[in-house]
């Protein structure tokens, strides 16, 4: 509670009543339109599963994580996935250090009711070994700094880190089958999560006079909103998950048009973040390369010859291909004598 | 599992768009400034009011407005399995800023500056629909204690199971992971001020439906209560 009062406390009320005025005539303090979104940049870290966005100020952060835990006893066949929310004080004045306030709180569930309860990860995938070892997946979303709108950024960073997770790859072993070997990523390629959907947030501010909308809020916006809705929906139009906590009442008409245009949102925020993922992948496969065969810049002036060793093997590989069929052709014969 | 028989009756008798038995009693907390039992069948939640009174700490004082707080906690003998429950938990401290934020919309604060208003609920039976029982225990305990508000609001939730729209889930129905939507409504304004969706893919059009039957169910809550 004193994190928002703090918040409302730094505004005089001429700033309050520019914000408010503007939009009657649909502007906004940045230049947008009522139902424009801000830029959205999503950047990756050097290690798989750590993803970073920028909304106008916004700036989060979004790490995943994965342990090897004992299931929880109802579900013996299906991983977890559990978030964490970071309010660095340094992101904002109003946030404290220490246990997470109200606001954290409900970043953290409305994430957490888009990604999991929506089951958007296939936790039945994170499963090793039914009632014995499943894999937890954690996400940690730091904020960073904090521009408004920190939902979506958050579920944003969320959807990024674990699209570009890779788990290591796990097998049984041991003389009962019964022992978990857990490959290193440099033995086989770490695995990446099955995500069936993607479930983007997408907020609005509704504001007292006149029953202005503006979709994603600045943090000077949301001082003056007398509520907010964030809905979550994926590129299909499902909606996912709902939050509208109390604050300013609005029509049903209204709650139906901000839907509409969420689903639109939705999905131009999933081409980007799919964009962001590719190009970072083709950029991490790209680096593999290189690293690997460290023969490529050492036998310039041997290429030929490599070459032509190449073309030999490709041609013994050829060669062995009839072979199989020669063997079945002489186990027929063996069979017709 | 079948939440709806071939008849059209679901588990506890119901019809998919019959409510529980409702019950209130006002002025169950003697000390309280107002208080409200709320009960939507096997559902009892209390709820207490005091103020507004004095603010507590000086440094949270509203010069325009009154300070509203709530504080939610369900009781350790509340549902099936008993167990003790950390204070503060995640789920509790999301119902009792929802609860504040659906409260302070509808209570004139502007009458009442530098003063605070206490909302204690606590949830004495868990049978599914916790969440708006709480809400509506909240305005009758506000109401009781003469605290000026715009509106009364009513709060209902519904459900989608066996590809039926159901009304006021109970603990069963909740506990099937269906989507499901709690919704309070303002209904002399006729406006949405909570709307909480949880859901597994559903389309839009569902939506529709699911938001109708509340919206009559909250219409009854108010013609009961009034």
């Amino acid at each position: 509670m004193e994190q928002r009062l703090a918040n409302t406390w730094r505004f005089t009320v001429n700033e309050r009543k520019f914000i408010e005025t503007a939009l009657l005539s649909d502007l906004r303090v940045d230049g947008r339109r009522p139902f424009d979104y801000r830029n959205l940049t999503v950047n990756f870290g050097k290690e798989d599963g750590s993803a970073e966005v920028q909304m106008g100020h916004t700036h989060v952060m979004g790490f995943v994580t994965a342990q090897l835990v004992q299931p929880y006893r109802d579900r013996p066949n299906e991983g977890s996935l559990s978030i964490f929310t970071e309010f660095s004080p340094m992101g904002d004045p109003s946030f404290e250090p220490g246990r997470p306030g109200e606001s954290a709180v409900e970043l953290g569930r409305v994430v957490d009711r888009g990604l999991r309860e929506s089951r958007a990860v296939d936790t039945e995938s994170l499963c090793v070994l039914p009632g014995r070892w499943v894999w937890a997946i954690r996400i940690d979303l730091h904020i960073l700094d904090n521009g408004g709108n920190l939902l979506d950024a958050a579920n944003i960073a969320a959807l990024a880190a674990l699209m570009t997770f890779r788990r290591p790859e796990c097998s049984l072993g041991g003389e009962d089958g019964q022992e978990v070997i857990v490959h290193p990523p440099e033995e086989k390629e770490p695995l990446p999560l099955i995500l069936h959907h993607l479930p983007i947030a997408v907020t609005f501010a509704f504001f007292a006079n006149e029953n202005s909308v503006a979709i994603d809020p600045t943090h000077h916006e949301e001082a003056v909103m007398g509520g907010r809705m964030t809905t979550t929906l994926n590129a299909n139009g499902d909606i996912c998950a709902i939050q509208k906590a109390g604050g300013e009442g609005v029509l049903q008409s209204v709650i139906m048009q901000c839907l509409r245009i969420a689903s639109v949102k939705a999905g131009d925020i999933t081409e980007k973040i799919k964009k962001a993922v590719d190009s970072f992948n083709t950029h991490t496969a790209l680096k593999k390369i290189k690293r690997h065969p460290s023969s490529i810049p050492m036998d310039v002036d041997g290429a030929d010859s490599k070459l032509r060793e190449k073309q030999k093997s490709l041609v013994d590989k050829k060669a062995t291909i009839p072979c199989p069929s020669e063997n079945v052709v002489r186990e027929t014969k063996s069979l017709d004598q | 599992m079948e939440f709806v028989s071939p008849e059209g009756l679901r588990l506890d008798g119901r019809r998919p768009t019959e409510m529980r038995q409702i019950r209130a009693e006002l002025g169950a907390v003697a000390k309280a400034d107002g208080s409200a039992v709320f009960e939507m069948g096997n559902t009892k939640v209390v709820a207490a009011v005091y103020g507004p009174r004095e603010v507590q700490n000086r440094s949270q004082q509203l010069s325009d407005q009154a300070l509203v707080r709530c504080e939610y906690s369900m009781a350790n003998f509340s549902t099936g399995d008993r167990m003790r429950k950390p204070k503060g938990d995640r789920r509790s401290t999301e119902i009792s800023l929802v609860i504040r934020q659906t409260m302070e919309a509808c209570i004139m604060t502007h009458l009442m500056p530098r003063s605070q208003i206490d909302i204690f609920v606590q949830v004495l039976q868990a049978d599914g629909g916790t969440r708006s029982a709480c809400i509506n225990a909240a305005t009758l305990a506000l109401a009781d204690a003469g605290i000026p508000m715009h509106d009364l609001v009513t709060s209902c939730s519904a459900g989608y199971l066996n590809s039926t729209p159901l009304l006021d889930l109970n603990y069963v129905e909740d506990s099937a992971r269906g989507p499901d939507v709690t919704v309070g409504i303002l209904p002399k304004l006729d406006k949405v001020t909570l709307l909480q969706r949880i859901s597994c893919r559903l389309c839009m059009t569902d939506t529709t439906g699911e938001y109708k039957g509340i919206r009559i169910s909250t219409r009854w809550i108010n013609y009961n209560e009034g």
